[in-house]
């Protein structure tokens, strides 16, 4: 079993909430190389030849089952691209729990981009979680650049769970999905940046299979003199439905920018987009004063029921 | 007990000053039920506002049990021992009524108490414990939320601004009998904005603010006989009345 030191173990706990551990379906990802890995019956994992990452190949007989991949980064100045590939199969019913950690004490930027490819076999069942943590009091910058692309097949269930929590000082989200047949897609994202930190979202959501249907909830809150924008596009060349909501709270001198795309390529595609900036309540912080909170605890609240 | 005096609420608006609230005084003893009623415009609400501490007077003074709490924020108000139920609640994106029982409460409540306090309200609790305090609710739903939030904690005065407004009338029995499940505790004094004729005949006594000031205050029976010809502002056309 791989020795695995204080500060990772610390990260681990914030990235993976389910609690990491060397059993099961794992890898962990430890300063751009593979620590440790495990696959089970229904789980297989592999470490790619040709480039960094894995292939994940999950049966058709799992159900039920969780695969652990963090990545922590805690050496400043590493610059690590990561790429990997899950393959699973018709019938399958899986959770994957990702996410990634840096710890970045030194004056260098630390950089991770894992490039995620998945390819979701007929009536199959993903859960897909990802948070996104940076800490460390060095002054390099924590970078994370996240590729994720989707391939669902006919009548397959896609949840993409994703989280970045705080730390993270410039992030660029590349997401794309292609919706087969009576697919679905939930897509729940929530993103908190503060002092300087840049954030970008950018989705792609085509639906080309008949009955698809995607749900995508974007909730931000953009601290100091943080930037965000969102870019969510979804596109229906069948008939389908989507419904995407972006909604933020705006602090301090932060900037959000949300621009919607919807493209409807067919007379029954039916998408709605909805998006709303603004700053916390007052009236929220009255009614949270009159349960006996103080302002600063009442923004406290807000903010975490609003990020869940 | 409460004890207002000579409370004075002159707000700028638009470089104007305006009276609102002119000189009202008046004290709700403890277990005491004060109905406060009146024409709309007349200043309840604003009334309510200024014990809570959500406006600040100009003058005068609010004292709980013997103490000033005129200059105590919202929140000191709160701990000192007030509930407030709102006209009209705020929503909350992301937070489950759940969670609101227990911020209310300033305790983690354990989900039998939550639904006793919504079934209490009229709400099937178990339908409505992880339901999002946002869009999705109906104003009579955020409405009962809202008194179930007040009931989630023990204080020595409770203010509701207009609890009925909003309400179906099956929910609106419940709620008259939380009224007067509370009132017959006799613990804690009450404060109730209404325009309801049956709240306003459970009150041990009857405030009438009009124009900002107490047009007539008594018991429920030297008010509530003559309120509809004559205090409310309304005119009756009864000749009986005149």
């Amino acid at each position: 079993m791989a020795e695995i030191d204080q500060v990772t173990q610390s990260i681990l706990e914030k990235i993976d909430g389910a609690g990491f551990v060397q059993e099961g379906a794992y890898n962990l990802r430890y300063n751009g190389y593979s620590l440790c890995h495990g696959s089970t019956k229904n789980v297989t994992i592999k470490r790619k030849e040709d480039k960094q990452g894995m292939d994940v190949i999950i049966s058709g007989d799992a159900k039920g089952d969780v695969v652990h991949i963090p990545v922590v980064v805690t050496t400043s100045g590493i610059n690590d691209e990561v790429y990997n590939d899950f393959y699973i199969e018709s019938g399958a019913d899986v959770t994957i729990i990702a996410g990634c950690g840096i710890h970045n004490s030194g004056c260098n930027d630390s950089r991770h981009d894992g490039i995620h490819t998945f390819h979701v076999g007929k009536g199959a069942n993903v859960r897909y979680e990802e948070k996104h943590y940076g800490q460390g009091e060095g002054t390099g910058a924590r970078i994370l650049n996240p590729v994720t692309k989707i391939i669902l097949e006919e009548a397959a269930v896609f949840t993409l769970d994703s989280v970045q929590i705080e730390g993270v000082d410039s992030t660029k989200r590349d997401t794309q999905v292609i919706m087969g047949a009576n697919s679905k897609l939930f897509v729940m994202e929530k993103l908190m940046t503060h002092d300087k930190q840049v954030a970008i979202s950018d989705m792609e959501v085509r639906m080309d299979g008949e009955g698809s249907s995607a749900q995508i909830i974007s909730r931000s809150v953009a601290k100091g003199e943080s930037v965000q924008t969102f870019h969510p596009k979804a596109i229906g060349c069948a008939p389908c439905h989507a419904h995407i909501q972006c909604d933020s709270i705006i602090m301090d001198h932060a900037q959000v920018c949300s621009i919607p795309e919807i493209d409807a390529k067919h007379i029954d595609a039916a998408i709605i987009h909805e998006a709303a900036i603004g700053r916390i309540n007052n009236e929220q912080m009255i009614k949270l004063n009159t349960f006996g909170l103080s302002d600063e605890e009442a923004e406290a609240v807000i903010i975490a029921n609003f990020l869940n | 007990m409460l004890e207002v005096k000579n409370l004075v609420f002159h707000p700028i608006d638009n470089g104007v000053e305006k009276s609102i609230i002119e000189d009202i005084s008046f004290t709700v003893e403890d277990g005491e039920m004060l109905v406060i009623t009146g024409p709309n415009g007349g200043g309840k609400s604003t009334m309510a506002k200024l014990l809570m501490g959500i406006e600040k007077p100009d003058g005068g003074q609010i004292l709980l049990d013997g103490e000033d709490i005129t200059k105590l924020s919202i929140a000191e108000r709160a701990n000192a021992g007030i509930g407030f139920g709102f006209q009209q609640p705020p929503r909350f994106k992301g937070m489950t009524v759940e969670r609101m029982l227990s911020l209310a409460a300033g305790e983690e409540l354990p989900d039998k108490v939550c639904c006793d306090l919504l079934s209490n309200v009229g709400l099937c609790a178990k339908e409505y414990l992880k339901r999002e305090i946002d869009n999705t609710l109906s104003g009579g739903e955020m409405k009962r939320i809202e008194i179930a939030s007040v009931l989630a904690k023990k204080h020595k005065l409770f203010i509701f601004d207009e609890p009925e407004a909003g309400i179906d009338l099956w929910s609106f029995s419940m709620l008259v009998k939380q009224f007067e499940q509370l009132h017959q505790n006799k613990k804690e004094s009450i404060i109730l904005i209404s325009h309801q004729e049956r709240i306003i005949q459970m009150a041990d006594r009857i405030m009438v603010i009009r124009d900002g000031k107490v047009a007539k205050v008594g018991t429920r029976e030297q008010v509530f006989p003559g309120l509809m010809c004559h205090e409310a502002g309304c005119r009756c056309q009864n000749p009986a009345c005149s």
